[in-house]
């Protein structure tokens, strides 16, 4: 792989699935030690775009390469080069953590103590020497991820795909697991990330690709997509249904834009900070609607959504990545 | 850097994964599932507790029932039929292992990896013939105990089980094609409970096919599980050979099974790698 050649690049992927269009024309390209975030809701297509980049799944049609190696032409390369981790892969529960990493590094070919050596470094630095010995089932969500990275890191692979490596974690192993990336990515590794979680790209990626319904809406730095997004909301819930219209009413008087969600008796509109939401509170305050709840909400996945497609993220499609896959 | 560290970077080098052959890799996903099973040795009760009841229910339930043209009586007759059975069920053996690692993401994490991607079908393969060989040793011994005896040659008793192993490879392949079919365990439960009996009872597994409705006689003459069982009955000497009004697989067994299992295979290996190739491309 030369210097200036991208780590992962994809080239008008397009995967189709009968009728339906699961990739429709994803493109980016990403330089080699950076973090690639792919967002989107489930069923837009992220999990599906990674099984063709890992080679799982042939493209309808587009290309990709993978440190340099053709995704459609050069297989055997691209697997040389790459691990693959999380939703689309997984770890074998009936066998120990030690049994994982010696399995996949028998297969890429290393010898007996090769392995062995590894893996006593890897379960040390995932800190997993104490349950190298017990079988996966007994291990807890967050040292089941960790393991699965350990068994993809056993070959040393430049590229690493992560497809939603912390879903379904508690907020605790989340950032611990944040924390393990961040080291492999100073020490070099190029990571494809998937995530519906705004948060986590914004933690991680360099660069993030937005993408819904097979297509990519939005692209740039955590920076970049959180300003396209707009300023920060306020949220607010009324205790009682019937006070909506008049709720709706004194919250235009301090934000021009508002949103009605009539099921949740929930209103939002727009804050800038925290100044802005105690103006709002003080205004209902006076008033007589009994508010069950109020808050700030930062811009989140959902809003980029809402504000680049018209419509909310956990809206899925028909078809989820589950079928799909 | 130290000395250390250069040490380690430069053995580091030298260890980039060799080549593995099929053979090899094939090998590391067998130890894999056989570490399943010392894990879960209840997986073995297929091949264990099942048959051995069966030998012991129909030996002493229905076999006072059910006359035989065997010298050694009904449960010499017997034991070929339960051997047969087993063999037949390591289609079982395979679908139920090969759907759960499809549903787990275990395949997708093999096949991410530099190996050929036969190795996944390969290593499951034969780990199922060795589950079913497990199978087919618990029902020698139990046979021993309860009367069943090889009473001809040594190159003929060899040949009958060689037979057995050659259809659990047809069958491997069936398997297989349910395994890659079905979307989960109870779906492969279900499917292969109500297809597997019946072909292994409608024929002269369990009771002499001259009792049958002429039609279900026919279909149980022509069930390759029969030529099977005949072709061992006759090798370990436990019936004679079918006379000349017998069916014509009955009268050429070993060549009948020979004949199915290559047929068989034939028709149901490329039909099962395009389904396993479809699931797993998907």
């Amino acid at each position: 792989m030369r210097d200036d050649q991208p780590a992962v690049a994809a080239y008008d992927l397009v995967k189709r699935f009968g009728d339906t269009v699961a990739v429709d024309g994803v493109s980016f390209s990403q330089p080699r030690g950076s973090v690639l975030g792919l967002l989107g809701p489930n069923g837009a297509g992220k999990t599906t775009t990674v099984r063709m980049l890992a080679t799982l799944t042939t493209p309808t049609s587009g290309t990709g390469t993978v440190a340099g190696h053709d995704i459609v032409t050069g297989g055997e390369g691209v697997r040389r080069s790459m691990g693959l981790t999380g939703q689309a892969a997984t770890v074998d529960e009936l066998l120990t953590g030690r049994e994982n990493i010696w399995l996949i590094g028998s297969l890429y070919g290393l010898d007996r103590q090769t392995v062995a050596r590894k893996s006593d470094e890897l379960l040390e630095r995932f800190s997993l020497s104490d349950a190298g010995n017990r079988v996966v089932k007994t291990y807890s969500g967050g040292m089941r991820r960790r393991l699965d990275l350990a068994v993809s890191l056993i070959a040393a692979p430049p590229v690493l795909f992560l497809d939603e490596p912390t879903t379904g974690l508690d907020p605790r192993s989340r950032v611990e697991l944040w924390e393990v990336l961040r080291d492999l990515v100073r020490e070099g590794t190029t990571l494809l990330l998937t995530t519906q979680y705004l948060e986590e790209a914004d933690q991680l990626a360099d660069n993030i690709v937005v993408i819904d319904k097979g297509r990519i809406i939005a692209e740039g730095t955590p920076l970049q997509l959180k300003e396209q997004a707009g300023a920060a909301s306020v949220v607010l819930t009324v205790s009682h249904a019937e006070d909506l219209p008049e709720a709706e009413r004194l919250l235009r008087e301090c934000s021009p834009e508002v949103h009605v969600d009539v099921g949740a008796r929930q209103l939002t509109g727009q804050a800038d900070g925290l100044a802005d939401m105690t103006r709002v509170a003080a205004r209902f305050d006076e008033s007589r609607i009994v508010l069950d709840d109020i808050g700030l909400q930062r811009p989140s996945l959902d809003d980029v959504f809402l504000h680049l497609t018209g419509h909310r993220a956990e809206v899925e499609d028909p078809e989820t990545e589950e079928e799909a896959s | 850097m130290t000395a250390l560290d250069h040490a380690r970077t430069g053995s580091d080098a030298t260890e980039r994964p060799r080549r593995s052959s099929l053979l090899g890799q094939s090998l590391v996903i067998v130890r894999r599932n056989l570490i399943h099973i010392k894990r879960m040795p209840e997986m073995l009760l297929d091949v264990t507790i099942q048959p051995v009841m069966f030998v012991l229910l129909f030996a002493f339930v229905f076999g006072g029932a059910i006359g035989t043209a065997a010298p050694g009586g009904y449960r010499e007759w017997l034991l070929p039929g339960i051997m047969a059975q087993t063999i037949a069920f390591s289609s079982f053996i395979v679908a139920v292992g090969l759907t759960s690692d499809l549903e787990k993401g275990i395949v997708d994490r093999l096949r991410s990896l530099p190996i050929s991607r036969a190795a996944v079908l390969v290593g499951r393969s034969l780990s199922s013939l060795i589950h079913s060989s497990i199978g087919i040793v618990v029902m020698s011994v139990t046979g021993l105990a309860v009367g069943w005896r090889i009473r001809g040659g040594v190159a003929d008793a060899v040949l009958a089980y060689g037979l057995l192993v050659l259809f659990g490879f047809t069958m491997i392949w069936f398997g297989i094609l349910v395994g890659s079919a079905m979307r989960s365990v109870e779906a492969v439960n279900g499917l292969m409970f109500t297809t597997m009996f019946p072909i292994t009872f409608v024929a002269n597994t369990f009771a002499p096919t001259e009792a049958m409705p002429r039609w279900l006689q026919v279909v149980a003459e022509w069930n390759p599980i029969s030529s099977l069982v005949q072709a061992t009955r006759e090798l370990w000497g436990n019936v004679p050979p079918a006379g000349p009004d017998a069916a014509f697989p009955l009268q050429h067994p070993v060549l009948m099974t020979v004949v199915w299992s290559v047929v068989l295979t034939a028709a149901i290996a490329p039909l099962a790698i395009r389904t396993f190739v479809r699931r797993t491309e998907g």
